[in-house]
């Protein structure tokens, strides 16, 4: 009897073993464990034993029973397991087909170009101020130190709409009508971006384009200050290997001006196409600001400095993706627009 | 202005190179664009002359030339028709390099060698336009006299640099080789070059023979005549021909040059008339009459207005006061004795009378920039000795030079600690008196206040910040410290429209909508295009009054029609799919005198498809998509309640595709499907859908406060419910109802599908609906959820007469 049982066992082992499949693990347990298995019957068939054997044969049958159960959890796992291998090869996907498209859209890079430059006005501690582009004479030309008849209007070719009325030809109107407002307070900390007018229309010129403009006005700001702010700027915006360089000009709004370059990232200084061949870039007119238009705006001039910059932001994006037709900025055309 | 270097050597001794000076002026604020080299690349080109001229024995167009060229005699094929034997011409010889690069070789023509060729003065690098007509494109024939086998660089001053400057307009001085040079002398630490003219004049004098009035002394602050007799008129000397050929300007006549050569040199436009022309040898300086008319020297004759200064005699005006001479007294080879007029005229007058007239003159350009009232006399002297040295006439005795207002000499108080103070750089004071003698500025008192007497050629030196700027650019803007401001610390502020509008632009970027920038104004066409009513208040527009062209002729009252252009210009260039969005202004009229109301705006169009992928159908751009945009947008930015009503009166719009916006009772904007016809006026095809909305209605419409909701304790219940109903019935108007039966317990509905077709009668539709239902303090019940929902059923029965399948 114990034999046999033994060889029952070790019969169930061998065929789990053998079984390829959790179908016919599910067909053996019934074989030997089912109501009607062989271990069921030889446990059944007990009764006839004496009751002296019985407990012995029915320890053995436990025992049996365990070693069938244990192998048959294991073998059910492991099967299992194989099963899932098995089916999450099949389920194999191409990593290299392209992703789902999600919308795309994007900023217009003048305002990409904008954003950036006010970034860094901002943690300079400059607030953004704003301004009306149909302009009165007064705000855009005299207020400016710029009278009737001033030669100096020849250098922004003027749209009108009316006899004092204009289309702005910079930001600098802004100035004298933030100035104003905040007179006699100090400081004044502005940048103005915006919109401007000239009539002009080329490849390097478009009848509306537009400006940065800034302002610092406080009680003992000086020239150094504006290029040490100016030449700051110019780092964090062209990265800090950029030169810049300080050439005296002429802006009637500011006494002492200047026009700022910095070295061409072209080429690097050495002289190429884009910085027709000088090594240097255009890119900031500034000045301290002119007594007069300080005392126009409120402020008495001689305890009082301040310095004004601007700068055309079709220029520094233009210089800063590389594109060389300002119309391209005009056109909107989507395979342009798309690559920012 | 164009300076020859040559030129500016007359004047100061530079030992740095062309370029090198450029740089330094350029940084001392004379910007120099431009260093040229005349004749560069030009090699072997000598003077010589042609001694013989045969034709070609087996060509018709060619002669045969024997060209003396010092040395030798060469034999030299020519095409050209304007030399003669005995002419004296630039002669390429073997060897030679011209200015196109082109290498002259010995060379066959028709069988007959050929060793050189005769030069035109393109070939030598010069300005057809500055060369007289009858030379400009055949061969350049030189003086006679001129020696043989020179190289011809050097003859024709070639051997020259030009610095090509542009000058700020306060800089009117620097319109002169002299300025140029006194600027380069206080660069390089040097003194000017500068003597008097001198020259030999008649024993006759010239007060008995010319007067000068002066009416006007507002308009004519001085006026230096000098007389001369005896003239030939011809051509200059090669030299002075040259030195104006470097400047730009054409040679004329001899005394046409000389007034020309003296305005380039000292910077003072200088006028010559025919001095036997001029009634009485009087000149009166006075306002034009009215009715007043005169033929210039270019042959037009012009109207002149009571503001207009012109010079006259006693018989009419004879020329328009520095602007340009009149035909009748001009120089001509007929002419005997001429008068030189040197004189200051009002800067302002004259650039008002030139832009009127719409004549703009080198002499213009430099009397409305303020000339130097110091040097009248001087520069007629100038000229008068010039004409003389060439032999070209004999100066009568004395000058007439009518000051009529003493000349003021300006003074301003200078404070070298004023200097140190905004520049932020100690300027001491022998800094500032170096510099400031070096401009030739005189000092008096070089302590703590200085008084700084100013030239009279600086007239735009007029206050102590503008000789801080002198201080500055001297000392060199680049050798001041860079700093940054110190003093109270700000915080950066954007406004909060510019906040919200950023927003607005990150929010429509990244739901697939491109921002574009379009011009602010626009043509007045577009309303047609429109097909806006004849009346309607987008066609009053504020005008340009000097527009580039009809096409930007009117300020924008609308974003759309710039967008809509967008979207056409794409789709000509086969870009069939596109989304965009710009935020501009627009212009409202006020009343006279006040300046416009710019409202800012928000407009986005779209056409075609979303982008196709391997794994996702492509969906069309239409109303809906739009409108989904719109109400991510209006979510991100907390805007309240937003209606969308059907608008069927915009003409515009297609008349069942558009909505109207309303937030709070305002009118906000439209949305909706372009008409047909406006999307044909703009070559686009159907389907173009668009909105405009007005961000400060929208602004004050947003930022509402975000207040938290309990999340859900207790599960919810969820219903589906179909209703066929009668196409045409707004969703909105079913929503509500929903909403209003389902009352708290109804937490959300969701529409899940429209459905149009078999099974539902024809002009009806299903519609379904997803309901869920929820409260705060317990589990419903089936009972509850069931009262509410054929509440619903019941009001939705009653108000539409629609046909429900609840599930
Ligand atoms: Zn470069």
């Amino acid at each position: 009897m114990e034999r046999k049982l033994k060889m029952l066992g070790d019969e169930a082992c061998r065929s789990m073993a053998a079984a390829g499949s959790l179908d016919e693990l599910n067909e053996i347990r019934v074989r030997y464990l089912g109501k009607k298995g062989e271990l069921t019957q030889v446990l059944r068939g007990m009764g006839n034993l004496s009751a002296g054997e019985r407990p012995r044969i029915g320890q053995a049958a436990n025992e049996v029973r365990a070693v069938i159960e244990e192998e048959l959890t294991a073998r059910t796992s492991a099967l299992k397991k194989l099963v899932k291998e098995q089916r999450l090869r099949g389920e194999s996907i191409d990593v290299t087909l392209p992703g789902t498209p999600f919308p795309r859209g994007g900023k217009h890079p003048l305002n990409l170009v904008f954003e950036e430059i006010q970034e860094i006005f901002l943690s300079l501690g400059y607030s953004i101020a704003d301004g009306p582009e149909v302009e009165t004479d007064y705000y855009n030309f005299e207020a400016l130190n710029l009278p009737k008849d001033h030669p100096a209007r020849d250098m922004q070719d003027t749209f009108f709409v009316g006899s004092e009325t204009l289309l702005r030809t910079h930001t600098s109107p802004v100035q004298v009508r933030t100035m104003e407002k905040t007179a006699p307070k100090l400081p004044v900390k502005i940048i103005v971006p915006g919109k401007v007018y000239r009539r002009d229309d080329d490849a390097t010129h478009s009848p509306m384009f537009h400006q940065v403009e800034g302002l610092a006005v406080d009680r003992r700001i000086t020239f150094s200050d504006l290029k040490g702010t100016l030449d700051l700027f110019l780092r964090e915006m062209f990265g800090p290997e950029t030169r810049t360089r300080f050439r005296p000009s002429y802006f009637p709004f500011t006494e002492p001006s200047a026009e700022i370059d910095i070295s061409c990232a072209t080429c690097g200084g050495s002289g190429c196409r884009v910085c027709s061949h000088t090594g240097w870039l255009e890119i900031l007119g500034t000045g301290m600001v002119h007594p007069r238009v300080l005392e126009i705006s409120g402020y008495n001039s001689e305890e009082v400095t301040g310095f004004a910059f601007g700068m055309g932001v079709e220029r520094v994006t233009m210089l800063k993706y590389g594109i060389d037709d300002m119309r391209l900025l005009f056109e909107n055309d989507l395979r342009f627009l798309q690559q920012f | 202005m164009r300076v020859s270097y040559k030129w500016l050597q007359e004047f100061v001794d530079i030992d740095i190179s062309p370029q090198e000076l450029a740089d330094r002026l350029t940084l001392a604020g004379i910007t120099v664009e431009g260093v040229i080299e005349l004749g560069k690349g030009i090699e072997k080109v000598v003077t010589g002359r042609i001694e013989s001229l045969a034709t070609h024995p087996n060509a018709d167009k060619l002669m045969v030339s024997s060209v003396n060229v010092g040395t030798e005699n060469l034999q030299i094929i020519t095409a050209a028709t304007n030399v003669r034997e005995g002419d004296v011409i630039p002669v390429a010889i073997e060897g030679a390099r011209l200015a196109s690069g082109l290498v002259i070789k010995k060379a066959k023509l028709r069988g007959v060698e050929s060793r050189g060729m005769m030069c035109s003065g393109q070939e030598l690098g010069i300005d057809p336009k500055t060369m007289a007509s009858e030379q400009a494109h055949g061969i350049m024939i030189l003086p006679p006299g001129t020696a043989l086998g020179k190289d011809a660089k050097e003859i024709l001053g070639l051997d020259d640099f030009i610095l090509e400057l542009d000058l700020t307009p306060n800089r009117g001085d620097c319109l002169s080789i002299i300025g140029v040079a006194r600027e380069a002398a206080a660069l390089l630490g040097r003194s000017l070059k500068q003597v008097q003219p001198r020259f030999s004049e008649l024993p006759e004098r010239i007060d008995g023979l010319f007067r000068v009035d002066i009416s006007d002394v507002d308009l004519c602050r001085r006026f230096s005549g000098r007389l001369i007799k005896n003239v030939h008129v011809g051509r200059s000397p090669l030299w002075m021909q040259q030195r104006l050929r470097s400047a730009g300007i054409r040679p004329i006549n001899n005394i046409v040059d000389v007034t020309n050569y003296v305005m380039l040199e000292l910077g003072q436009p200088m006028h010559a008339f025919d001095y036997n022309l001029l009634k009485d040898g009087h000149i009166i300086v006075r306002r034009s009459r009215k009715g007043e008319k005169i033929v210039s020297l270019d042959g037009s004759e012009r109207s002149l207005t009571p503001d207009m200064l012109v010079i006259a005699d006693p018989s009419g005006p004879v020329g328009i006061a520095g602007v340009m001479g009149g035909l009748a007294t001009e120089v001509t080879e007929k002419s005997v004795s001429i008068l030189l007029e040197s004189a200051f005229f009002n800067p302002i007058s004259i650039r008002r009378t030139s832009k009127s007239l719409g004549l703009r003159s080198e002499a213009s350009l430099r009397f409305e920039k303020g000339i130097d009232i110091g040097g009248c006399a001087r520069a007629a002297d100038r000229a008068a000795q010039l004409i003389a040295d060439m032999g070209a006439g004999d100066v009568v005795s004395g000058i007439v030079d009518n000051v009529p207002l003493p000349i003021q000499e300006r003074t301003v108080t200078f404070r070298p600690t004023r200097a140190t103070y905004v520049l932020g750089v100690e300027i001491s004071g022998d800094e500032a008196l170096r510099i400031l003698k070096s401009l030739n500025f005189s000092v008096q008192d070089s302590g703590e206040n200085m008084l700084v007497t100013v030239p009279t050629y600086r007239v735009d030196v007029n206050l102590e910040v503008d000789l801080i700027e002198e201080i500055a650019r001297m000392y060199g803007y680049n050798r001041v410290p860079d700093t940054l401001p110190f003093g109270q610390s700000t915080r950066g502020l954007k406004t909060r429209q510019q906040s919200f509008i950023e927003k607005i632009r990150c929010v429509l970027a990244e739901a697939g909508l491109y921002e574009v920038v379009t011009y602010s104004f626009i043509s007045p066409r577009v309303f047609d295009n429109l097909n806006l009513p004849a009346k309607s208040t987008l066609r009053n527009t504020i005008k340009v009054t000097n527009p580039l062209s009809e096409e930007q002729s009117v300020m924008r009252t609308i974003l759309l029609p710039g967008l809509i252009e967008v979207l056409s210009r794409n789709y000509s260039r086969q870009v069939r799919d596109g989304a965009i969005f710009e935020i501009g202004r627009i212009f409202y009229p006020q009343a006279e005198g006040h300046i416009p109301d710019e409202r800012p705006v928000l407009s986005g169009a779209v056409m075609g498809s979303s982008s196709a992928s391997w794994n996702r159908k492509p969906f069309e751009m239409d109303f809906y998509y739009l409108k989904g945009v719109l109400e991510k947008l209006f979510r991100n930015l907390g805007t309240g309640e937003i209606e969308f009503r059907s608008d069927t009166a915009h003409t515009s719009f297609h008349p069942g595709r558009t909505a109207s916006l309303e937030a709070g009772g305002e009118r906000l904007g439209i949305l909706g499907e372009l008409h047909p016809d406006v999307a044909e006026n703009f070559g686009l095809p159907e389907k173009v859908t668009a909105f405009e909305i007005d961000l400060n209605i929208l602004m004050a419409a947003s930022g509402r406060p975000v207040s938290y909701i309990n999340l859900p304790r207790f599960p919810g219940v969820e219903r589906d419910m179909a209703i066929i109903v009668q196409q045409g019935i707004p969703s909105s108007e079913i929503f509500n109802v929903i909403r209003l039966a389902g009352g708290e317990l109804l937490r959300s509905i969701q529409l899940f599908d429209i459905y149009r077709g078999a099974q539902v009668p024809e002009g009806f539709q299903s519609m379904a609906f997803s309901m869920k239902f929820q409260a705060e303090d317990r589990t419903l019940t089936d009972a509850e959820v069931s009262e509410r929902t054929e509440a619903i059923s019941r009001d939705l029965a009653h108000k539409f007469n629609v046909e429900l399948r609840v599930k």
